[in-house]
């Protein structure tokens, strides 16, 4: 019987010890997560920051601007461009 | 003397018992102190201890973008600090506050008067302000100052498609436009989770369930940046040139209804909306409905083609001296006594529409304009949308229906004529319209018979044509087909004899036509008020433009289009 308790006494501390470490595991992985989800969101911030200076500088009115002004560019005449029928090509 | 043996003194037993009834008795009330506080008072306790270290966290929902056809940007929310105070807590210098007041970009009176109030809990200093200036604001250490995460919404568009997309409140809900039309599936619902946290602050643990936040959808539009920007360009220019109070554009795909383009203007900037007019606001191309004028001469051309009455080449008697209904004369400028039915479009005469529309029934009228779409909601879910002014046949006098015949006592937005005139470009077809992205064709309703709807585009040719009223809506390498309108405006229940209202509406290519324009010009005031002089031009470069980024073959020879001489065209009445 003394046998028996010492024994469940034993396993009983073993549980206890694993419980703890799992814990402390379980904890160290939930601020892991913490962690990357606010890398995440820090991203999600940054690329909307980023869409925002992408339309930005891809504005059609500044595009036409620049191509016009500072790379004297301009729309061809009808007359210099050719329109290719893919279907008829092949 | 012999030593004492100690006596055993027996105490009374009444002691003994006393003292184990006082345990009992002590131990009985912890017994019923523990049961108290644990049966009863648990939930209580529960509650008050979970309150040491765990929190209910909102996690927010972005609201979602509005995008074009082509994946560019309308509208983008991004998060921005506010920033608040506790103004009891507030312990700073006036060096500091002063500091302060310069991150804020406001006045240190302004702040003082703000932080006075220490009875207060909460107070908005300053509220969204970029993320690098709150770090700033955050590295001042200031006791009492704390900020708090919302977001902002940002229009790249700016004027270009203000009127379009609208605008959202401080709160972020929709105010104007599509904002305002789509709110329920743009707008993400904040969701919540129970944490705990340590001394520090750190979330340690999820506690209960986690409520995930829900996104907004994002809405992608019919509009193609590239044809909008254009569009609205023109058609600002336009309006300056012209010395006009406003302008509206539409452009609809043909083939699925899409609209690829809608400008208003004069415009405002979404991202600043500091001095703002309600008469900027208007999405006139939807909300405001005017008298289109001539631009709904084909319609009646149309009706009588349809009902075997008269053919392109019928002649009609326009006389010299106009005609008289009741004690009204409807004039008409041109010197020609009799015109083809053709040349009535081509001209554009008054009197040619009137005596057509005259020799049918009102009924047959009105249900023409009815399924043109007139006096319908064009079911844009757009805030606002005119559905015009049609009234119903049995009430209309002879005059009026004359006067209908050439677009006078009746009213539509820009909107529906751009659509009517899809069933011209779809061979009969009225195709519904549409601001969200299709990407397919779209089924149309048939409204005229296909050989009726081609006689009359080759007559929208011919005004465009020379001796037409609108030779300045033609382009280089397509073939385009149009009317012009210049009607009075309504003024004090009669027309004004200054004001007008110029506009064109035409289709391109003829041979196959992928796009209606129409555009509008209010109240042109440099002395210059012709359809065909005023919007034909801004029709022209619109088209020539939005041809071009849609890549459509070309369907005519590639000859530069001589501009006539100021005036040469021809003049139009109404």
């Amino acid at each position: 019987m003394a046998k028996l308790n010492l024994l469940l006494l034993l396993v009983l501390v073993v549980c206890a010890l694993g419980l703890v470490t799992s814990q402390h595991k379980a904890r160290k992985l939930f601020s892991e997560l913490e962690r990357a989800q606010a890398r995440a969101r820090e991203f999600d911030v940054e690329y909307g920051k980023l869409q925002l200076e992408a339309s930005t500088w891809g504005l059609h009115t500044r595009i036409e601007r620049v191509a016009t002004g500072n790379l004297g560019m301009r729309v061809p005449d009808a007359r210099q461009v050719r329109v290719i029928d893919v279907a008829g090509a092949r | 003397m012999s030593a004492a043996a100690p006596a055993l003194v027996r105490l009374p037993v009444w002691r003994a018992r006393f003292v184990m009834a006082g345990l009992v008795a002590a131990f009985a009330v912890l017994a019923g102190r523990s049961l108290y506080l644990q049966a009863m008072q648990t939930e209580f306790l529960q509650e008050k201890g979970e309150q040491r270290y765990s929190r209910v966290l909102q996690v927010p929902g972005t609201r979602g973008r509005i995008l074009d056809r082509n994946g560019e940007a309308l509208a983008i929310s991004t998060p921005v600090q506010s920033v608040w105070a506790i103004p009891g807590d507030v312990e700073a210098s006036a060096a500091q506050l002063g500091r302060l007041a310069a991150l804020l970009g406001t006045d240190v009176r302004e702040l003082r008067r703000k932080l006075a109030d220490r009875a207060r809990d909460f107070v908005y200093l300053k509220r969204q302000i970029a993320p690098e200036t709150a770090e700033k604001v955050a590295r001042l250490g200031l006791n009492g100052i704390l900020q708090h995460r919302e977001f902002r919404r940002y229009y790249p568009g700016g004027e270009v498609t203000a009127h379009l997309v609208g605008f959202t409140g401080v709160d972020e809900t929709g105010q104007e436009g599509l904002e305002l039309a789509y709110e329920k599936s743009l707008g993400g619902t904040p969701g919540s989770r129970r944490v705990i946290k340590d001394r520090r602050g750190h979330v340690v643990e999820d506690v209960g369930s986690v409520q995930p936040a829900q996104d907004g959808h994002d809405l992608v539009l019919s509009i193609d940046g590239k044809i909008q920007s254009l569009a609205y360009a023109a058609l600002k220019n336009a309006v300056a040139a012209h010395k006009a109070k406003a302008g509206a554009l539409v452009a609809i795909d043909v083939r699925t209804g899409e609209v690829l383009a809608l400008a208003n203007a004069p415009s405002f900037n979404p991202n600043n909306r500091a001095r703002l007019a309600g008469g900027q606001l208007r999405n006139r191309a939807l909300t405001d409905e005017f008298e289109p004028g001539s631009t709904l001469k084909p319609f009646t051309v149309a009706l009588a083609l349809e009902s075997g009455q008269l053919s392109p080449g019928s002649a009609v008697h326009i006389g010299s001296g106009g005609l008289r209904i009741a004690n009204y004369t409807i004039h008409d400028p041109h010197p020609q006594t009799v015109l083809s039915v053709a040349q009535v479009i081509q001209k554009s005469s008054n009197v040619g529409a009137a005596r057509i529309a005259l020799a049918m029934r009102r009924e047959d009228m009105w249900s023409m304009f009815h399924r043109a779409g007139f006096g319908v909601s064009p079911g844009l879910d757009f805030p606002g949308e005119s559905a015009g002014k049609l009234r119903a046949a049995d009430s209309w006098r002879p005059i009026e229906q004359a006067t209908m015949a050439y677009g006078h006592g009746i009213s539509v937005s820009l909107l529906q004529l751009a659509r009517a005139y899809t069933m011209f470009a779809r061979d009969g077809e009225l195709v519904p319209a549409t601001l969200l992205k299709a990407g397919v064709p779209a089924a149309g309703t048939r409204v005229l018979s296909a050989r009726t709807a081609r006689q009359v585009r080759a007559m929208l040719e011919l005004a465009v044509q020379p001796g037409g009223t609108a030779p300045r809506a033609r382009i280089m390498g397509w073939r385009v087909a149009g009317k012009t309108g210049t009607a009075h405006k309504q003024e004090n229940g009669g027309y004004s004899t200054e004001k007008y209202i110029a506009s064109f509406v035409g289709l391109a290519p003829v041979s196959e036509p992928r796009l209606v324009v129409a555009v509008m010009i209010d109240e042109p005031a440099d002395g210059q008020y012709f359809g065909g002089v005023v919007a034909a031009p801004v029709f022209a470069e619109v088209m020539r433009g939005a041809l071009r980024a849609l890549g459509v073959p070309y369907d005519a020879p590639l000859e530069p289009v001589p501009l006539p001489d100021a005036g040469d065209e021809a003049r139009e009445s109404t």
